[in-house]
């Protein structure tokens, strides 16, 4: 599911700005952008139905307070974005009545009142909170890599399939 | 140890990097829906609220009967024979809401198609027989080009020069445009798609296509001379007192699909298809309403030329993309704008 995710948020966001800034290509890009928003949004609230019955490990013993601090804080507001930026897209869309294709006659309702000056300032917002997602992407991505390379206390073991090699750290996740 | 932080520092700013150029944050001249509506607006002046083109305008309403001679075309709902509610808008190219009209300005008739569960076909189509250039970048050239230099009044001939040069297709297809027949007015103007566009039958079938809207109205040559001493909403004020009039018939055009040979153009707008194409006429649109954008429907409204129902599908025309990435940069402005009275005012539609 974080992998996938993973994937899918990041080609949102380079989908994103590449559509606002094309002539050519804007029309398949956003034919891509909506149904793809919605699949994030119906994986999110899959994702955080099971984080809320089956919870993550403890921090490791390792992690000073305020390291646990950044970590609780970036994952509750990327969880707070993956959220926010479908239903953004999708309120913005209905502000502005727009009909909401998915893909072919499929289209969803509108979820907010008719109203240009609501879909200006979502439309504003949308842009605003992708590139906070991203800067906060940056930032998650930088602590991983921060914690595999430099400190190598084998905490990525928690996310990918495969055993990351060397290091004899002892404040590993079983420790 | 020194090694590893300098392998995170170029992981990092490589995926950084790659985010900016996606973006165009390097490409400072890539023409972009932004960069075309600022053109528009330096060339028009500062219109707050209103659209960026056609800016003058009025809003309409009717209906589209469909007589089910397109459903063997176009599995589209909206060509099942039967009746939709129609919200449009009548307008003037140009950026300026308050431009005296006059008979040479392109005019345009926007149209949405209310269809049932929730789709829509919205569709922006001028009096004109071929559009003036090909390409969004020409457009953007032709905007520059043509814009009236201050010292006198007309556009620079050097400057055009350069354009005619630059865009041979519009130095073909601006004479043909400039010399066409002008009716007297918007109620018996022939509107076209100029964009091609492509039905999918019920078999899944791609059908290039154009179309028209042609009036029942029996066309009158417009009279230049007249038309200078009749007031800055001569051409409104006439279709409003037209849509008003109990004795009058509302007025109505006829929806004709004009259907593209194998070897036609589907991607140039400046390039006519040739007469003898076969025509399927789909049915009548009805205009029985008008109203001042000020109160009316459509002003709040993107006609987007993609926003389309199953069954009609864009060509790779460039212009139509384009027009869909321009026209909401320009929607995205003027919805946050404060809305300023049009020129075309509920008072005038009363009198």
């Amino acid at each position: 599911m974080h992998w996938t995710m993973a994937a899918m948020i990041i080609a949102m966001l380079f989908i994103g700005v590449a559509m606002v800034a094309s002539l050519a290509d804007y029309h398949s890009l956003v034919a891509i952008h909506r149904p793809l928003g919605i699949a994030i949004l119906i994986l999110v609230i899959i994702r955080y139905v099971n984080r809320k019955l089956n919870p993550p490990p403890e921090f490791i013993a390792s992690m000073p307070p305020a390291e646990r601090l950044a970590a609780t804080i970036s994952e509750k507001t990327m969880y707070a974005m993956m959220f926010a930026m479908p239903l953004i897209g999708w309120g913005m869309l209905s502000a502005a009545r727009y009909p909401i294709v998915l893909f072919g006659p499929l289209h969803l309702p509108p979820i907010l009142p008719h109203s240009p000056m609501l879909y200006a300032f979502l439309r504003k917002t949308h842009t605003i909170v992708a590139h906070l997602f991203f800067a906060t992407i940056i930032a998650h991505f930088s602590a991983v890599l921060f914690h595999t390379l430099i400190v190598r206390d084998h905490l990525i073991d928690r996310m990918v399939p495969w055993k990351v090699r060397g290091g004899d750290f002892a404040g590993g996740p079983n420790t | 140890m020194l090694i590893r932080w300098a392998a995170i520092g170029v992981v990092i700013a490589g995926i950084v990097g790659a985010f900016a150029y996606t973006g165009g944050w390097f490409s400072p001249h890539r023409l972009t829906p932004a960069r075309f509506i600022d053109t528009f607006e330096a060339v028009n002046g500062p219109h707050p609220g209103f659209r960026r083109n056609h800016a003058k305008g009025v809003c309409v309403t009717g209906f589209f009967e469909s007589s089910g001679n397109a459903a063997r075309i176009s599995k589209a709902v909206v060509f099942r024979p039967g009746r939709v509610r129609v919200i449009g808008r009548f307008a003037l190219a140009g950026g300026n809401p308050y431009a005296p009209d006059a008979s040479g300005i392109v005019r345009s008739m926007a149209l949405l198609f209310k269809l049932p569960d929730g789709e829509q076909w919205r569709t922006g189509i001028n009096n004109i027989p071929i559009f003036v250039v090909k390409t969004p970048e020409a457009f953007r050239d032709q905007l520059i080009a043509f814009q009236a230099d201050p010292a006198t009044g007309k556009p620079d001939p050097a400057r055009v020069q350069a354009f005619f040069a630059k865009h041979p297709e519009s130095a073909r297809a601006i004479p043909l445009v400039m010399s066409r027949p002008v009716s007297s007015g918007f109620e018996n103007s022939t509107y076209n798609s100029l964009d091609a566009f492509r039905f999918i039958d019920a078999a899944g079938n791609s059908i290039p296509v154009r179309w028209s809207m042609i009036p029942v109205q029996p066309f009158v040559a417009a009279d230049a001379a007249q038309s200078a001493s009749q007031g800055k909403n001569y051409l409104f004020d006439a279709l409003i007192r037209r849509i008003n009039q109990p004795s009058e018939q509302p007025l109505r055009w006829h929806l004709v699909i004009t259907i593209g040979d194998p070897g036609d153009p589907i991607n140039d707008a400046t390039i006519a298809w040739p007469a003898n194409r076969e025509h399927v006429d789909a049915g009548v649109l009805t205009i029985d309403h008008v109203e001042s954008e000020q109160t009316g429907a459509c002003r709040d409204i993107n006609y987007d030329p993609l926003v389309l129902p199953s069954g009609i599908a864009p060509s790779d025309d460039p212009l139509l993309s384009a027009r869909s990435a321009t026209y909401s940069q320009s929607f995205t402005r003027r919805a946050g704008e404060t809305k300023e009275p049009s020129a075309v005012t509920p008072a005038e539609i009363r009198q």
